[in-house]
């Protein structure tokens, strides 16, 4: 079994910045696992602009802002990267079982820092009745297949949940010559930020409906249309589309700490188990990637501490 | 003629009301700083947007390349810029900050790589 000081699962803003600062914090022996073929994780779909403003002051789009990182760790002998790994079991011991083409690997580490980032919230969860055709999208999903894979999943598109995610989709769709009829929300505000709003909907004339939801989802083969209900009213319309968008919020991946039976403690960054850490959005869901570099940071400091003190 | 924006120079998000004559700023209410003055009239005189998509490559390890404009283009150039961009195939590595297309449609802005693609 390989022995580790200290091993970092997922390479995303989190993962990265938690490694980086590990290793300014005096850590020389760190194994950082990515299941992707690239770091960077979910920064790399996220093509728009509107990151770093906070952090390096400077508004850089997805892409760019994990550059930086990327290219700080590629300097970095003491961070060996160990792509298309797939962290698959965890125990209280800090085993770690990780997969890679072809093998299995187990690893000991002393201190372990955990940024597996968030799943996307499903159609499942916000009840949407009706049939269950082809065409219904997580807007993560739809990101990555057009941005990384230059495809585009629908012609007419209904967006379900005002997250930056769905307005950014919003726009996305309508500049690659979409038409996005409608974004329904069902609070009676948007969770995304105002610049969103502002750019990826008003700057379009695409409608969003506060205190609306889709109470009913057609088509057979594929989404035909879709009926929405003003939940304080009852009144209802029909959009037809062929396309939907699920974006309704994320969830924390956390399934390799609960195998372990750890808790997330309280205090940021920190679990019931000395020693393994946890940080960026599968710690709590963050609005801007900036908090999550300078969050991270601090794991990577307490993972350098709690080796220090053992010692 | 009246029209309702929101300020987005920072979080608040202040609704001004302005005043618009022949597409000019003659009046502004709503603002709670200086700033919004200076939004109001950059968005309703001549609004500006960075311009963020991807172009397909050739014989790279990704797929497609992320670009951008270097500079905010005006609003009104958003879907002439982006059918440019889809007739772009890119074989050549780049780098971040890497220019695909200089002057690009001649507005004064470089399309520049957001990522390395080798």
């Amino acid at each position: 079994m390989d022995k580790r000081d200290l091993v970092v699962v997922g390479a995303g803003p989190a993962g990265m910045a938690a490694a980086i600062s590990a290793f300014e914090s005096g850590v020389k022996d760190i194994l950082l696992l990515e299941r992707d073929q690239y770091l960077g994780g979910i920064l790399n779909q996220c093509i728009h602009p509107g990151f770093g403003l906070h952090y390096f002051k400077e508004d850089l789009t997805g892409p760019e802002y994990a550059d930086r990182f990327m290219k700080k760790i590629q300097t970095l002998p003491e961070i060996e990267i160990s792509l298309r790994s797939f962290a698959v079991n965890l125990t209280k011991g800090k085993v770690l079982i990780y997969l890679k083409p072809g093998e299995m690997r187990q690893v000991k580490a002393k201190a372990l820092i955990m940024a597996t980032g968030c799943r996307e919230r499903t159609r499942e969860m916000v009840h949407i009745p009706g049939t269950r055709p082809a065409g219904i999208y997580s807007a993560g999903l739809a990101q990555k297949m057009i941005n990384l894979e230059g495809l585009l999943p629908g012609k007419e598109i209904v967006i379900v949940g005002s997250g930056d995610i769905g307005l950014i989709m919003a726009r996305r769709f309508t500049l690659e010559g979409a038409k996005v009829k409608a974004v329904i929300e069902i609070q009676k505000e948007t969770s995304g930020l105002i610049r969103n709003v502002v750019q990826c909907l008003e700057d379009f004339d695409i409608p969003l409906y506060f205190r609306h939801k889709i109470s009913k989802l057609y088509g057979k083969d594929r989404v035909e249309k879709v009926e929405v209900t003003a939940v304080d009213t009852g009144s209802r319309f029909e959009l037809t589309c062929d396309t939907v968008l699920i974006s309704v919020g994320l969830i924390p991946e956390n399934e390799l700490i609960e195998m372990a039976g750890v808790k997330i403690a309280g205090e940021v960054n920190k679990t019931s188990l000395p020693g393994l850490f946890v940080c960026g959005n599968s710690y709590k869901v963050y609005d801007l990637v900036d908090w999550v570099t300078r969050d991270s940071a601090k794991a990577g400091e307490a993972a350098a501490e709690y080796l220090r003190d053992l010692k | 003629m009246k029209k309702k924006i929101t300020c987005i120079d920072c979080p608040q998000g202040c609704q001004l009301e302005v005043d618009v004559e022949n597409g000019y700023v003659v009046g502004l209410s709503g603002n709670k700083c200086p700033k919004g003055e200076v939004y109001a009239k950059q968005e309703i005189e001549n609004p500006m947007r960075i311009l963020a998509s991807t172009v397909l490559t050739r014989a790279l390890n990704i797929k497609m390349v992320p670009v951008r404009t270097s500079r905010p283009i005006p609003k009104s150039k958003l879907f002439e810029a982006i059918e440019e961009i889809k007739k772009i195939r890119l074989s050549r590595p780049v780098h971040v900050g890497d220019v695909i297309a200089p002057n690009f449609l001649g507005l004064g802005v470089d399309l520049i790589s957001t990522r390395d693609a080798i």
